[in-house]
């Protein structure tokens, strides 16, 4: 049942910030405090399953609820493809008042059936919501002969909004994976080169900005979990011989269960920052050797990072003189503060707060170590807090996501988007580089002097206006 | 006049509608110190956000009663009593503005009841006014929770019995799909006959994009509650698209204020009937600048007549815009061969197309005869659509957020729709049919001009 799947969700021996928390913490689930009527931010379990879920492109994705789960929420993330496009395609039962009075069912049955007839997916994933999910319509029944029926894979995402957050809907995800995808098909081949990354989305196409480096050592993603991936490998997957979960403590648990099912070691890595991601090549080399690839790949590897990182450090060289001493104020949940906060150091820049609202006991004792134990690390900025530290002038740049782009553009604030929908791809070395290159873009921007003007009523017109 | 026909797929492909309970909290957004909240999982409110930020480029306050599993079971009203108690603790808003969602309404919740009692037991939120709008998602579309919310927000705030009506206020309901800018052009002309409207809501006011000098944690701006109070007082509502008819007979049975219901104000004799309306009320003449925007207008069309006649559109809208652009679209002689929108109502059978399909963005494609569409007009989803179709596309309604200044574009009124019409003109005369050249074999070409040429 639903209510023992999220119990074990939160039962999670591989996840740090879980070990370390109460037993009564530990039951409450993860970031209990985003479920605050009147106070809260951020996404359900279903918006979390389909973010995890969705960018396996050429699958269709049919959310059955009423209108205000999909109408209001399609084709808005940046998660890129290299083909197939069908995953953006918004697909929705679009429940009416009398669906919910005679139940679903039938309708979604229906819709299953128009979706396989004219999109020919490689599957589809039935997104439950919370209208259903309290009507108790039986949508795994209703996949299950639809799957029979229509000869496709139908698989039910049981992840209903009002179950919890964001988090906990990719972990129901990576739970969906496990029980219903991964290990269901053969790979044609297998090499003792083939691994997986989970927990990387290809926003922005930065998928793409490491595929280049794997090739060249000769490694394979066998299965991106969910990157631009295609059903079938995710369905392979259990074929890899190592694990690389990226960034991600949701999808820890489903490496932990690989690792538990099929023996497949994993390691923890961040392909923000040039030395996270070299430490991540040395350590997927490192554990490949250990499972039987030639012991070459080692060497082969460190001269890989011997050619690439000086190339990196000579292009982002020119703009450390410009950066030295700018101070960021880095609020992210998304991608894990201490690899961007080391990254930003090594251009010389001073990271004046970073947020820890996802991050464990160890990422935090990590980001001490980086900035010293005055380090301010901070949970959830209230916006109001946020609008005075940037109008106090008290950061030269706000990196965080959309929700906070206009507080920090309100106060004349340069501010750079490094969440999922930004449009710019920061991964590996060349990322690295892209991302020194638009902070100092937006740093420097001509615009801060024109918008920060006096207005002519107000005198003193070289003043600083903000 | 056309036949509403209602769509027979179980699945949406590419929907066109966006949620009752975001139209809701759009038209709170229109007051002043006001904080809508959406009371459903923290889901409904995050998807309303994020689309509401990314169309109007601003931050919006919007918050939820984070309805648990078990919550929807034990009912809402301790989240309901949370939520208001937080919002008022932090923000301080003058008003909320509560919407429902599918999932309080599934379960039936009584919330005006609720809410009364709440309000009993907490004397402490006096200063406080909070508005209930029903907005399930099961029924409609962002058409009718704005209609809904307006309505609730008359019946809740404004004073009781009838008054005497005030010489020159006037009430101004806009439609759901009027932009700030839109709203504000109405504003301009209405006052330009020396009336003063009260404009329920005031989206010009709150969400056109300028630059506060503080922090400020409800809307930016809007209609003050005080003013909305005092509409019973005007001499005539005005009210603009159909779907506003149900807030402006609230308002006459409440307080006795005339009204009228304007389909559109989007083309020249829809917009003459409107200024006619202004010149009675008002006992005015019509001033001189906006005789010369009407003027502009008239010489607008007949420069640009030429390039919309013969051609044909692809319309996705929610039905009252659908009704003011496609009936534009005739008046300048180009044909509206596909109709989309997102309900049944009785304005869908003014658009002049011979069938309007109440469905989604994919069967605006599949409804254009093959070859026969030059222009597709929707919100900026509508991408996918217009490039099956192979035409180009005009972004209009909700959401548009791959363009900038959405929030500022004006389609209404003499001006408004001068620069609707050159928008669409020009987008026509940059894809205008190809000549299809006949290759002559008699011609006597010597072949080194031929490969030269090549």
């Amino acid at each position: 049942m639903l209510k023992q799947r999220i119990a074990d969700a939160f039962d999670e021996p591989g996840c740090a910030a879980n070990r370390a928390k109460s037993e009564v913490d530990r039951k409450r689930g993860c970031s209990p405090r985003s479920l605050v009527p009147g106070a809260a931010a951020g996404g359900c379990a279903f918006d979390g399953a389909k973010i995890a879920l969705q960018p396996i492109t050429d699958a269709a994705h049919l959310v059955h609820g009423p209108i205000a789960c999909e109408g209001n929420g399609w084709d808005s993330r940046h998660a890129a493809t290299s083909g197939p496009e069908l995953y953006r395609t918004g697909l929705t039962t679009d429940m009416s008042e009398l669906d919910i009075i005679h139940g679903g069912e039938k309708r979604l049955y229906r819709a299953i059936r128009e979706v396989a007839g004219r999109h020919r997916p490689a599957a589809i994933f039935v997104y439950v919501t919370c209208v259903p999910s309290l009507i108790g319509d039986d949508v795994e029944t209703v996949c299950d002969a639809a799957a029979e029926r229509f000869g496709l894979p139908v698989i039910p995402v049981d992840a209903p909004g009002f179950v919890g957050s964001k988090n906990l809907g990719n972990k129901l995800a990576g739970q969906v994976l496990l029980d219903r995808v991964v290990g269901t098909r053969e790979p044609a081949r297998t090499t003792p080169f083939d691994i997986n990354i989970i927990g990387e989305y290809n926003v922005a196409g930065e998928m793409w900005q490491i595929l280049p480096l794997l090739e060249r050592l000769g490694l394979r993603v066998l299965a991106s979990i969910t990157g631009d991936a295609r059903y079938h490998e995710v369905a392979c997957a259990h074929r890899a011989r190592v694990n690389m979960v990226v960034c991600s403590q949701a999808m820890v648990s489903f490496a932990r269960a690989m690792e538990d099912r099929y023996g497949i070691p994993y390691f923890e890595g961040s392909f923000y920052g040039i030395s996270d991601t070299s430490a991540a090549l040395r350590e997927m080399a490192r554990l490949l050797v250990e499972r039987g690839a030639p012991a070459t790949l080692i060497p082969h590897t460190e001269a890989l990072i011997a050619e690439e990182e000086p190339v990196a450090w000579r292009r982002i060289a020119p703009y450390r003189e410009r950066l030295r001493g700018k101070r960021v104020l880095l609020y992210t949940g998304g991608v894990k503060s201490w690899s961007v906060v080391s990254a930003l150091q090594d251009v010389g820049m001073t990271v004046i707060g970073t947020s820890v609202r996802k991050s464990t006991e160890d990422d935090k004792e990590r980001i001490k170590g980086l900035m010293g134990e005055d380090a301010a690390l901070y949970g959830q900025i209230p916006a109001k807090d946020l609008y005075r530290m940037l109008a106090a002038g008290e950061a030269d740049i706000l990196m965080s996501g959309g929700r906070t782009q206009f507080v920090a553009l309100k106060t004349k604030t340069p501010w750079l988007d490094i969440n999922q929908e930004r449009h710019h791809a920061y991964a590996g070395y060349d990322g690295m580089v892209a991302l020194v290159r638009q902070i100092d873009a937006a740093i420097h921007h001509s615009v801060w002097r024109q918008v920060r003007r006096r207005a002519p009523w107000d005198g003193d017109r070289d003043g600083d206006g903000r | 006049m056309s036949i509403v026909e209602v769509g027979t797929k179980a699945c949406a492909v590419n929907p066109l509608k966006t949620s009752p309970a975001l139209g809701g909290a759009l038209a709170f957004l229109g007051i002043e110190r006001s904080l809508p909240l959406l009371h459903g999982s923290q889901g409904c409110t995050a998807f309303a956000l994020v689309l509401l930020v990314r169309h109007f480029r601003e931050a919006i306050p919007l918050q939820t009663t984070a309805m648990s599993e078990l919550s929807t079971i034990l009912g809402g009203a301790d989240n309901v009593e949370q939520a208001i108690g937080n919002i008022y603790e932090r923000a301080k808003p003058r008003l909320i503005g509560l919407c429902s969602t599918a999932l309080t309404e599934t379960r039936d919740e009584d919330v005006r009841g609720d809410l009364r009692a709440l309000m009993v037991r907490h004397p402490e939120w006096r200063d406080l006014s909070v508005v209930y709008a029903p907005t399930p998602d099961f029924a409609g579309s962002l058409e009718v929770g704005w209609a809904s919310a307006v309505q609730a927000m008359i019946d809740a705030l404004v004073e009781d019995g009838r008054r005497m009506p005030v010489r020159g206020l006037v009430n101004l309901l806009p439609a759901s799909y009027m932009t700030p800018g839109d709203v504000e052009a109405i504003r301009d002309v209405v006052e330009s006959f020396g009336l003063s409207p009260i404009v329920l809501p005031d989206l010009s006011r709150s969400l056109d994009g300028h630059v506060p000098e503080t922090y400020v944690p409800t809307t930016l701006g809007g209609t003050p509650v005080e003013q909305v109070a005092r509409m019973g007082a005007s001499q005539l509502t005005l009210a603009i698209g159909e779907h506003m008819r149900g807030a402006a007979e609230a308002l006459e049975r409440r307080s006795g204020v005339p009204f009228k219901v304007f389909d559109r104000l989007t083309g020249l004799e829809a917009f003459d009937g409107f200024v006619e309306t202004l010149m009675e009320v008002s006992g005015r003449p019509a001033p001189a600048r906006l005789r010369r925007e009407r003027s502009r207008l008239v010489d607008a069309m007949l420069d640009g007549h030429f390039f919309f006649t013969g051609r044909t559109a692809a319309v996705a809208a929610e039905p009252d815009l659908l009704v003011a652009v496609s009936r534009f679209l005739d008046e300048m002689g180009c044909r509206t061969v596909a109709a989309v929108t997102t309900m049944k109502t009785p304005a869908a059978v003014a658009v002049p197309c011979e069938s309007v399909v109440v469905g989604d963005l994919d069967d605006l494609a599949c409804l254009v005869p093959p070859g026969e569409c030059d222009l597709v007009i929707a919100n900026a989803h509508g991408e996918a659509a217009a490039a099956a179709i192979g035409a180009p596309l005009h972004r209009m309604g909700f959401p548009v957020f791959d363009r900038l200044g959405t929030a500022h574009r004006v389609s209404v009124g003499y001006r408004g729709t001068r620069e609707l019409l050159f928008e669409i003109g020009n987008l026509l005369i940059d894809h205008q049919p190809d000549h299809r050249p006949y290759l002559r074999r008699d011609r006597e070409v010597s072949i080194d001009a031929e490969t030269v040429n090549a």
